[in-house]
């Protein structure tokens, strides 16, 4: 009898998407009870009906405050690949260029982020900008590792047959070597999507006038617990649909990589 | 059709240089069957690297069709011991692959080829299908079409059944000898095992351990169809088998092959 219940919670695919969702509700209720139990004030720990009301107090502006978070997230996320993966190719290509750029690009990614921050605000004033350079900065580097691994592992035999068949370089690259490296540079993608909320919000600490981090940082200064409660919820609200957006993607444009690793 | 006058080929080993071929001196006809045989290690892949144009030769001269060869030509094919499938595409691009490197001129009637080459060799119905879906048996098939969506004038095959079970290795090599007849390719086919050499050829070609020389070119006189399985001419292919197993045994003997396992 349990055995069969066991079977079912772990093969159905209901229950793969019902588990989690019990496990969320059991977790909010469990908060909401210890608001309760422990009689906690809610300017120290909200309940999840304070965050809620404060959301529905103004869903107009703390949406907006997301979109911001949001774009200059992404606008710093493709940027990041839009150099990193090109840089990724060239250090492949050449090993003069990876014994001349890999040792720098170790050195700015040991630097933590959060010191560049204020310089980004001196340089680039309070706009968008330093928020983009930001999230591109901590995107950067799991782009450029994960695209040039996966260029490495291009299977020898591939390479030769695409020469037995006289492929230009070019050919090689688009056909082969760039396909090939595509599940890795989604591993990598999916790292650096995470990272890149994370950058986003620190450089609204530091300097901003709007965003999610902005929010934040104001309602510790006034003491409006529910309001950061409500902000951050968004945010990672905002991760998961960024996350899981880019799983969808790879399913569909990778349909044979689920397979075959 | 393919002629080698006085090969051979150096390679810059780590531990200095390795002479992999020596004086080779080859002539395959037109439209003949030669099966290549020696230790492994004795240059049988880097012979036929030298033909396909992938290699050039240390010294010594290859020729196809009576013209240097100096890169692949595009009437000669390769097929590895691998399938060597791009693990994206589906088994009909898989075998449009040669045609799409070559450029876009007559597209459909290759199409029409491939169609009809996956049907000889019972893949009708699985031209959709990614290559991580069938056996290896089936990929194998798929990389013998691509190897013919050109109409090759040469093939050549580097022990290319060698990682199949015994029976789908019966079934290929009956198939290759009916595409054989049919097509009047020129082949050169590495293998290790001395029956499907005897089997499959016209000529049996018997390298020396290193460096590789030709010890003893065999004529085989058995009439065809030859099965690897059940076979009208036993007595034959076991009295040439023997012979050919003295030729390679003879060398085991020379302090040469005593430093490698
Ligand atoms: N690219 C290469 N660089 C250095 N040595 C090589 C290279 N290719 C092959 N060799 C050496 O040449 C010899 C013959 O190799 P190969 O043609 O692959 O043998 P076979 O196919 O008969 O097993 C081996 O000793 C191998 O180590
Ligand atoms: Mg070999």
């Amino acid at each position: 009898m349990t055995d069969t219940k066991r079977s079912w919670l772990t093969t159905s695919p209901v229950a793969a998407v019902l588990l989690p969702v019990v496990g969320l509700i059991g977790a909010i209720a469990l908060w909401w009870l210890a608001t309760v139990v422990f009689g906690i004030d809610s300017y120290l720990l909200p309940g999840p009906q304070d965050v809620v009301s404060t959301f529905l107090d103004q869903p107009a502006y703390l949406l907006k405050e997301t979109g911001t978070s949001m774009i200059e997230t992404v606008e710093g996320f493709l940027l990041a690949i839009v150099l990193g993966v090109p840089i990724a190719v060239l250090i492949v290509r050449s090993v003069i260029l990876e014994r001349l750029v890999y040792p720098l690009l170790l050195m700015v990614n040991a630097i933590p982020k959060i010191a560049i921050a204020p310089l980004l605000v001196v340089w680039m004033g309070f706009g968008q900008w330093p928020k983009v350079v930001m999230v591109l900065l901590v995107c950067f580097f799991p782009i450029v590792i994960s695209t040039a691994q996966g260029m490495k592992s291009t299977p020898v035999e591939l390479v030769e047959l695409l020469r037995s068949l006289n492929a230009s370089r070019i050919q090689e690259f688009f056909k082969l070597r760039l396909r090939y490296a595509m599940p890795q540079i989604f591993t990598g993608l999916k790292v650096a999507i995470s990272l890149a909320v994370i950058g986003s919000v620190i450089a609204e600490f530091v300097g901003a006038t709007q965003g999610l981090g902005y929010v934040i940082q104001q309602s510790g200064a006034s003491a409006d617990t529910s309001l950061a409660f409500a902000a951050i919820t968004l945010l990672s609200i905002m991760s998961i649909v960024l996350f899981y957006g880019l799983v969808l993607l790879e399913h569909l444009l990778l349909p044979w990589a689920q397979e075959t690793r | 059709m393919i002629r080698l006058d006085g090969v051979g080929q150096v390679f810059d080993g780590r531990e200095g240089q390795v002479t992999a071929l020596e004086e080779i001196d080859l002539h395959v006809r037109p439209g003949e069957f030669v099966t290549l045989i020696g230790r492994s290690g004795c240059g049988k892949s880097t012979l036929l690297r030298l033909i396909a144009g992938l290699l050039p030769p240390t010294y010594g001269e290859v020729r196809v069709a009576d013209e240097p060869v100096t890169r692949p030509r595009r009437d000669v094919s390769f097929m590895f011991q691998r399938p060597a499938l791009l693990p994206w595409r589906s088994v009909l691009s898989n075998v449009m692959l040669p045609v799409e490197i070559e450029g876009d001129k007559g597209r459909a009637a290759y199409r029409d080829r491939a169609h009809e080459l996956l049907e000889l060799v019972g893949l009708k119905g699985f031209e959709g299908r990614l290559p991580h879906e069938l056996s290896g048996g089936m990929q194998q098939r798929v990389s013998l079409c691509r190897s013919l969506i050109r109409d090759p004038q040469v093939m050549l095959m580097d022990e290319p059944f060698s990682a199949l079970d015994a029976l789908t290795r019966t079934e290929l090599s009956g198939e290759l000898q009916r595409i054989k007849m049919e097509l009047s390719t020129t082949i050169v086919f590495v293998t290790h095992s001395i029956e499907e050499a005897v089997v499959l050829a016209d000529r049996v070609v018997v390298l020396t351990p290193r460096p590789g020389r030709v010890r003893e070119v065999v004529d085989i006189d058995i009439p065809r169809p030859r099965s690897l399985g059940r076979n009208a001419h036993l007595t034959e292919v076991a009295e040439i088998s023997g012979l050919l197993h003295g030729l390679l045994a003879e060398k085991e003997a020379r302090p040469v092959d005593e430093v490698r396992p």
